[in-house]
């Protein structure tokens, strides 16, 4: 096990080619001994009879065929405890808070391995982030895999911070963790997470693996499989309901391109290969929750489009595998609306299952509808009234587009610590609806208007 | 015919073997574990296999157990009620075996070894038997019968025939040549199944929904392909498919979707009941489940284990649906073992066969008379998933060359509550032709000129909505006024079905028939009302119009058209019309 290779023949961008070695696993983790004295860790990618080609993860400065290989005889695993709460590790699992290593429960593989769809339980408990866009308009259910897709330089860390703060299953005292993996992101939004994490005691219960900007992109590539391992320990083992944040997956997308190039592989679209669909799902898929165990694992995953472009290859293959999008809209952060979301693109599969009575309220489907009805015939009323004129429309389209204002001010907008409760929520959903004239509200049932509309309640 | 090599060299799902005397799509067993591959190509000394199962520590030198036969599912009685993953194996015995993940090196019978089946020959000593030839019946379910048939290959004199309680795998039929019989078969999955002839499709597939049967039909036996935009209610139509179509047996590919989403198919259809029979749904229904994580090799396999189990059944002349949820996906899979065979790419890195091995698979449905002699068919309704809604992709043009039918599901109709969300310009059906004699003889011998009236109202509809929107609906003259009334009449009286009303739900033929002959009737009459001078405002504002509205929610359809088509008549009399 312990025999070292001296028989490097090559090392092109993050790999290495090693000859006449005694037979290699696929996937097997490798040390590196560099002549200088220091290591690396790689995996191997190829495995023939003749020829190894090892992908290192720190990089390959300073190696050269001089440096011995050792390889572990075993796949990449994670030590698994529930010590890890607390911990912040590196994106390759090390500890970097200066404490001790963390006492294995368990190594666990950190590929993981598909869950039976038999298995599955259809996600249904209803997540209360405490964002009116969400949980009025785009609920939010365990075991739900919901990304944000944000553009630079729009607040999704925030909104992300938030709902990590205050997701929530409402009357429910379940043992709850967050898992939190940085992919690329730079020290100083790292910086930002952990500040906030300490300051709210959200570290406590949280479990963070970070890849930093300056980390080397290859360990980009395990970080998200490290985290969910630790996730589906916590969620199946230790019957938590645990919060995978995985940002940003745009960063760990170039990681798999680089990789990709500099294996000589046939590019699929836009360069990224062809495998990215079922790379991602491999990462998104593992949410869910099972049959008879109590624990769920929940991702929430953020993805900045590439020039807002959501028919990138990155968002369009996402939105294939999640189950809806959080849109960030920067039109809305340019008018000062925080979160900045726009439900119109937005969109929640299993909001129908999360919601109604017994879950939310019997009116929130309705209710939901209503606005989106509204707030979409509001926003295109906008743009007929900047060829038109506001005095050109009728009274009927006047208000509807002074709901759309309504909406982005009353329903939107809310500050960073503003905790709504679903009820908080449609109250005020039922505040603007009520300024719209009845008859237009077509798609809430009368048994809704005279229990919850506001004009019905004054005349009791 | 088992032969033993070893691993030269693993990269991925992707195995490079020697030793293994292989013949192309020969199942092997690879490693210490035995992980299922396939060969797909062949090169000196050298095998190429794909692996169905995560390679991950295989190491070059590790056995490799050639079976010498291709990829087979087991075909007999127990496929009914089954949920399956893309290699036949069952899931819930897989749960059984290795919990809620599912590891590797795992296998199971995709039939169950031990059940008892009863069977009851129709074939008796000394018959002369051929493949496909029927011995005997299995009651599989309560409403299916199990036809028992030769396999294709093989041919003879009955030697002996058994009656009574049997396993799959018990001979139940000797032949003189001592050729032994059981109830299972096995079947390579990559080839069709053979057929005496294939015949050409004359019977629609009544499907019970307005915009399917009366607008874009397609016939049993034909092809048919629906786009999934985000939120566009494909799986209601899938599921009134799935319940409603006049097919004996269901068989549902989920390939390489969500598997929160699968577990909800797997969740509701066992639930979902049969109309016509009042039992549930699963007992003609076969699931295929291989969500987008599990491996990509058995992804691309898992539309061939479903397509030869419809071919199965199809044989015993029942007629099949199929839906393949989504095609998009396995054409991906190929996309990636593609990659993986360092295979010279094609459009948007799809392999240069993709167009060849997508019309092989929709080739496999079609209406035929079987070996035994008896009239069966298979339905393929295959999904698509464009990337970023754009259909000028390769694997939706692929698809579009080769199906006979294009339901547009549209995202925008759904938004704006129109169900089901067909759009009724874009989709098409290339059937309504070779259909036309089935309609004159079953529906009306002017069904098919209604039909094509109904379209071209629609379509002047749409190019009078533009000089609307620009001018306004009182800018035009009377007659088009109508002609948009009209027009909204068979949008929203005909195309607009209710799924969840339990008169509305399902739509037979006859009604279907009426109602659009109604709303004709209703337009002959109000032009001939508006050229002889009565006002327009008296034409639309009429009662029975509106009434005409809600019949098709009436229990007692045939009673209340009467009387609202009599009231129609004498309205019109009254004001002047006719």
């Amino acid at each position: 096990m312990t025999k070292e290779y001296k028989t490097i023949v090559e090392v092109s961008g993050p790999l290495i080619f090693l000859e006449k070695t005694e037979p290699v696993g696929y996937g097997e983790l490798v040390q590196i001994n560099l002549p200088d004295g220091t290591t690396k860790r790689g995996q191997v990618l190829d495995t023939s009879a003749d020829m190894v080609v090892v992908q290192v993860f720190e990089g390959t400065v300073g190696l050269n065929e001089e440096s011995g290989v050792v390889f572990s005889g075993e796949t990449i695993k994670l030590p698994v405890s529930k010590d890890m709460l607390g911990r912040i590790l590196s994106g390759a699992g090390e500890p970097l808070d200066g404490g001790p290593r963390i006492i294995p429960d368990k190594r666990v593989d950190i590929n993981g391995a598909s869950m039976n769809p038999y298995s599955r339980m259809p996600p249904e408990d209803f997540i209360q982030t405490g964002i009116s866009t969400i949980d009025g308009t785009n609920t939010l259910v365990r075991g739900q895999k919901l990304p944000i897709f944000s553009g630079s330089g729009l607040p999704h860390n925030e909104i992300a911070l938030q709902i990590a703060r205050q997701a929530k299953v409402p009357g429910s005292d379940e043992p709850f963790a967050v898992v939190f993996a940085a992919m690329g992101i730079t020290n100083e939004e790292a910086q930002y997470f952990m500040d906030d994490f300490e300051k709210t005691g959200a570290l406590e219960r949280a479990v963070v693996f970070l890849n930093l900007a300056d980390d080397p992109a290859v360990e980009r590539i395990v970080t998200p499989r490290m985290a969910l391992t630790a996730a589906e320990y916590l969620a199946y083992e230790h019957d938590m309901h645990v919060l995978v944040i995985l940002t940003d997956i745009t960063n760990y997308c170039e990681a798999l391109r680089q990789m990709g190039a500099a294996r000589e592989e046939v590019p699929g679209r836009r360069g990224y290969p062809g495998y990215m669909y079922t790379d991602l799902a491999s990462l998104y898929e593992r949410a869910g929750v099972i049959k008879g165990i109590k624990g769920s694992v929940t991702q929430f995953s953020i993805l900045t489009m590439p020039g807002d472009d959501i028919t990138h290859p990155i968002p369009d293959l996402s939105g294939y595998i999640t189950e809806g999008q959080i849109v960030v809209s920067r039109e809305l952060h340019r008018k000062g609306i925080y979160p900045p979301i726009n439900v119109l693109p937005s969109l929640s599969r299993l909001m129908n299952s999360g919601i109604g009575d017994g879950k939310t309220r019997d009116d929130h489907k309705a209710v939901s509808d209503q606005m989106y009805a509204a707030y979409a015939e509001g926003r295109d009323l906008r743009g007929l009234v900047a060829i038109v004129g506001k005095e050109a429309l009728s009274e009927r389209d006047r208000k509807m587009l002074e709901f759309a204002d309504l909406f982005e001010d009353r329903f939107v907008r809310q500050s960073r610590d503003e905790d709504r409760t679903i009820d908080d929520t449609l109250k005020v959903a039922w505040e603007i609806l009520a300024e719209l004239p009845e008859a237009q509200l077509t798609r809430i049932d009368n048994k809704y208007l005279d229990k919850y509309h506001p004009a019905h309640q004054k005349s009791e | 015919m088992e032969v033993n090599g070893e691993i030269y060299r693993v990269a991925g799902p992707v195995v490079t073997v020697i030793g293994i005397k292989p013949r192309m799509y020969d199942v092997v067993k690879v490693g210490h574990e035995g992980l299922m591959g396939e060969v797909i190509r062949i090169k000196g000394e050298q095998a190429t296999v794909q692996v169905y199962e995560d390679t991950s520590g295989l190491k070059p030198g590790e056995p490799v157990m050639n079976t010498g036969l291709p990829l087979s599912v087991e075909l007999g009685p127990g496929l009914l009620e089954s949920i399956y993953d893309g290699i036949q194996r069952p899931l819930p015995v897989l749960q059984e075996q290795m919990g809620n993940f599912i590891q590797r090196g795992v296998t199971a019978n995709g039939l169950d070894r031990e059940r008892v089946w009863e069977f009851k020959p129709t074939a008796s000593k000394g018959d002369e038997v051929k493949g496909g030839n029927i011995l005997g019946l299995v009651q599989e379910t309560k409403n299916i019968e199990h036809k028992i048939m030769v396999p294709p290959s093989i041919s003879g004199t009955i030697e002996e025939i058994k009656a009574g309680s049997f396993k799959v795998d018990e001979t139940i039929c000797v032949l003189t040549d001592g050729t032994e019989i059981s109830m299972m078969q096995k079947w390579p999955v990559r080839g069709p199944r053979p057929v005496a002839k294939k015949l050409m499709p004359t019977k629609p597939l009544i499907t019970g929904q307005r915009i399917l049967d009366g607008m874009f039909p397609i016939a049993k036996g034909g092809t048919a392909a629906i786009p999934g935009p985000f939120g566009s209610g494909k799986t209601v139509t899938q599921q009134q498919l799935a319940k409603w179509s006049d097919t004996d047996i269901v068989v549902y590919i989920g390939c390489g979707e969500r598997g929160n989403e699968m577990a909800d198919v797997l969740n509701e259809f066992p639930e979902l009941e049969d109309p016509k029979t009042g039992r549930p749904l699963m007992e003609r229904t076969v699931l295929i489940a291989n969500t987008s994580n599990m491996p990509v090799a058995a992804r691309e396999a898992s539309v061939y284990t479903g397509i030869t189990i419809a071919e199965y059944y199809r044989d015993m002349g029942y007629d099949v649906s199929l839906m393949a949820d989504s095609s998009s996906r396995w054409a991906e899979a190929m996309r990636e073992i593609s990659s993986r065979l360092e295979e010279m790419p094609g459009e948007e890195g799809y392999p240069a066969y993709l167009s060849a091995r997508l019309s092989e698979f929709y080739e496999r449905a079609g209406a035929v008379n079987s070996l035994a002699g008896l009239d069966g068919s298979i339905t393929v309704i295959g999904a698509v998933s464009p990337p970023g809604g754009d259909f000028s992709e390769p694997v939706t043009q692929n698809t579009l060359r080769i199906v006979k039918v294009f339901w547009a599901l549209d995202a925008k109709l759904s938004q704006r509550r129109h169900f089901p969300s067909i759009n009724w310009l874009t989709s098409y059906s290339l059937y309504t032709q070779g259909l036309a004699d089935w309609y004159s003889e079953n529906v009306g011998s002017d069904w098919t000129q209604l039909r094509d009236d109904a379209m071209d109202l629609l379509q002047q509809e749409s190019e009078l909505q533009e000089i609307v929107q620009l001018v306004g609906s009182d800018a035009l003259p009377e007659d088009q006024q109508l002609t948009l009334e009209v027009a909204r009449m068979v949008r929203e009286y005909f195309l607009q079905q209710n799924a969840f009303h339990p008169v509305d739900t399902y739509c037979p033929f006859d009604k279907q028939y009426k109602l659009l002959k109604s709303i004709t009737r209703y337009g002959e009459m109000a032009t001939a009302a508006l050229e002889s001078g009565v006002p327009m405002n008296k034409i639309i504002t009429i009662k029975s119009k509106d009434e005409l509205a809600k019949v098709k929610f009436e229990e007692d359809f045939d009673a209340a058209l009467d009387v609202v088509m009599k009231k129609m008549d004498e309205e019109f009399a009254q004001i002047g019309g006719n």
